[in-house]
């Protein structure tokens, strides 16, 4: 039996026609999403990238003083440097100080060791008065850090191109002048604290969310729809209101003298001098937070609750279950997959807050991103803030990927 | 929400306490937005309820900060509605005509990779915002963008694409694509398809993504922080700043005028969220 290929009206095999027209619609279809992903790829994707390249780029140093590197090779850092390694520092720093590129210099040196900001600020201003010859006499005459071996260590340590130094700052550990990873001193453990403290703001603020989520989505997935199109508003208001202008409501609310702490007054349950401090601490995130994020976990739950047909209840109920037993035993398992949607979503998003801990939050309440801001805009250890980001983003990425898994970026909803 | 009368006692009592529970959620969610209308027609410059305004005296009410916000001259309001309006304009029309044209070729059932192709582009919703303003941050300085309006306007299409691209790939699920093939059939070009069928059907879903990305670039400060000079400060920027020093009656004001104006863009979401569920069939 042998099988007569068919052919299309232009006497092609239509197997290699219906291929062909496939493959111009699937390039059609990738041709219509180009645009967009290079853009993305381009200006979003690529920058990511390059953030993560500082975080353990560590050329600057190597590249400004190329000498005092090479003649730093060969040292065996036990005692100061010789003669020569004092003229390869001239060399390289002379040039830097008259041109007046040394500041960046001192910061990142001094974040390797405190005194060399200091030290070297001196010596710019001293070196441009130096004789020819005997430069190590002359550097130890200038500033102390040059009579040092611990700065010179210091400095030979910055030799390597890449660096992790700022990852491990980021939990607390460092490399300490032989190379070995060791534990921060007591009173300099910040990061450990701040990492803690996100993750379990973000934790609570889920749970939060679920408790104070589940009743109402509940209300709303079995009401009529005229009153559930009317109770949605409440849901969707602060949904689509400014993020600034609800946290400026809170602090209207939490503030000493605002609504809260009169009403605390008028029930008795303090003294009017005495009213507690709601606002600026981890209380106020806390609040704040639960209240703006809440409308991320009553949509997905909503939706999930929307399928759920009331005859399962009845119909456990009239086997025999308490409805509490019909409850557990039906209604919540099946409303699982909407509250892991929810969860995760709340999750995401409260891990990586910024605005509303920046406002409400004060120094006890702040959060991993307000570091990140700070070390961007204020101390501008763009490395740190970068390799704080890294780890950060990594977290989220995690939570991404498991978002993905169960519930499909394509099922987010949105109002 | 009536009880039948065989319902036994405690069962009633249950479902009364789950009523006030919602009742109480509710409250919570909403009664924060309520507190600043009538602050900000305080006629003192505190942000408490003053025993006037207590007692309804309409001596204790003014229209001093909106008044303020308008004419005050120390006030950069004028500046800053008008800079946050000609970004949210153009990153709207940005992100609505690159997330629709991507969200359709996503629904193509010829996509390859799909999820893997959606993943990255919803991703500027999911990575936070201070991450995302430090990346684009580098790449504006790096390209010389930091700064200038192009650079904002771009950045809050990054941020806004992610929106137009679901709300519009979710039209499209159910979308009858056999039209757009009578069409073809009957000799249209792929453009004057999509013009005339495909668009007025999806209509909808790409309104409702630009509301979204419009709300996400007027709203967004994180990122616009790190790109904006002193001349294009927008009005979220200048709430932050004022929010950071000192909460002010005109702060109030301004965010009173916020929440109406969200009030009207969520009104018009729900009914184009309607007539594109009616439009597609799905019974509510």
């Amino acid at each position: 039996m042998s099988t007569e290929q068919i052919l299309s009206s232009d006497g092609i095999p239509l197997e290699i026609s219906l291929k062909k027209a496939e493959r111009k619609n699937k390039i059609k279809a990738m041709l219509l999403v180009a645009p967009l992903f290079l853009f993305i790829l381009i200006t979003y994707l690529m920058p990511i990238g390059d953030m993560l390249f500082r975080s353990i780029d560590d050329r600057m140093i190597t590249s400004k003083l190329p000498n005092t590197f090479a003649a730093l090779a060969k040292w065996d850092g036990k005692e100061l440097p010789d003669e020569a390694t004092y003229e390869a520092f001239y060399k390289d720093f002379y040039p830097l100080a008259i041109a007046k590129e040394s500041g960046k210099l001192y910061q990142r040196l001094n974040y390797e060791k405190s005194g060399f900001s200091s030290g070297l600020k001196k010596t710019n201003r001293k070196i441009k008065k130096f004789e020819k010859g005997n430069y190590k006499e002359q550097f130890m005459a200038t500033h102390k850090i040059w009579n040092n071996v611990e700065y010179w260590v210091a400095l030979k340590n910055t030799a390597p191109k890449w660096s992790y130094a700022k990852y491990l700052k980021g939990v607390d550990l460092k490399l300490d002048p032989d190379r070995n990873i060791v534990q921060m001193p007591e009173n300099r453990k910040i990061y450990k604290t701040l990492w803690l403290r996100t993750l379990k703001v973000a934790f609570f603020v889920t749970i939060f969310c679920f408790i104070l989520s589940y009743p109402i989505a509940h209300l709303l997935a079995t009401l009529p729809m005229k009153y559930s199109n009317l109770l949605m508003i409440c849901v969707l208001l602060p949904f689509w209101t400014s993020l600034l202008v609800r946290t400026s409501s809170w602090m209207v609310l939490l503030q000493q003298q605002g609504p809260i702490n009169d009403l605390i007054v008028m029930l008795g349950l303090t003294a009017d001098n005495a009213r507690p401090e709601l606002m600026y601490n981890v209380v106020g995130t806390f609040v704040a937070m639960t209240q703006i994020l809440l409308p991320f976990m009553v949509l997905p739950l909503y939706s999930v609750m929307k399928t759920i047909s009331p005859s399962l209840m009845r119909a456990g109920k009239s086997l025999g279950g308490t409805p509490f037993v019909a409850f557990r035993k039906i209604y919540f398992p099946l409303t699982v997959p909407g509250i892991g949607a929810g969860s995760l979503l709340v999750f995401i998003l409260a891990v990586g807050y910024y605005i509303t801990p920046a406002l409400v939050g004060g120094a006890s309440g702040s959060l991993i991103s307000n570091t990140i801001a700070y070390h961007m805009k204020s101390s501008l250890d763009w490395a740190f803030a970068s390799a704080l980001g890294a780890m950060l983003l990594t977290g989220v990425l995690v939570i991404y990927w498991l978002y993905n898994k169960l519930v499909g970026i394509d099922n987010i909803k949105l109002g | 929400m009536s009880l039948p009368s065989y319902t036994p006692l405690h069962y009633r009592i249950w479902h009364y306490t789950y009523l006030t529970i919602c009742g109480l959620v509710f409250f919570f969610l909403i009664a924060p937005l309520f507190v600043i209308f009538p602050l900000s027609f305080n006629a003192e410059q505190y942000i408490h309820f003053s025993s006037g305004m207590i007692a309804l005296d309409p001596d204790a009410f003014s229209l001093r900060w909106y008044e303020d916000m308008i004419w005050g001259t120390k006030n950069p309001w004028g500046l800053a509605a008008k800079n946050s309006i000609i970004i949210a304009f153009f990153a709207t029309i940005g992100s609505t005509i690159l997330g629709t044209v991507a969200a359709l070729g996503l629904s193509s059932r010829h996509m390859p990779h799909k999820a893997a192709f959606m993943a990255v582009l919803i991703s500027p919703m999911i990575v936070p915002l201070i991450i995302s303003g430090t990346a684009i941050f580098f790449f504006m300085a790096k390209v010389g963008l930091a700064s200038t309006f192009t650079g904002i306007i771009l950045a809050h299409i990054i941020l806004g694409t992610p929106f137009v691209v679901i709300t519009v790939t979710a039209t499209l699920t159910g979308f009858d694509h056999s039209v757009t093939r009578a069409a073809a059939s009957l000799g249209s070009n792929p453009v004057n398809t999509f013009m005339k069928v495909t668009l007025p059907l999806i209509l909808p879903g790409v309104i409702s993504g630009a509301l979204f990305a419009f709300v996400t670039s007027f709203d967004e400060v994180v990122v616009v922080m790190f790109l904006a000079g002193l001349e294009n400060t927008t009005i979220p920027i200048q709430m932050w700043v004022g929010l950071r020093e000192q909460l002010s009656p005109t702060i109030l004001a301004v965010a009173t005028c916020l929440i109406i104006m969200s009030t009207l863009i969520l009104v018009t979401a729900e009914l184009l969220r309607r007539r594109s569920e009616r439009l597609r069939g799905i019974n509510q």
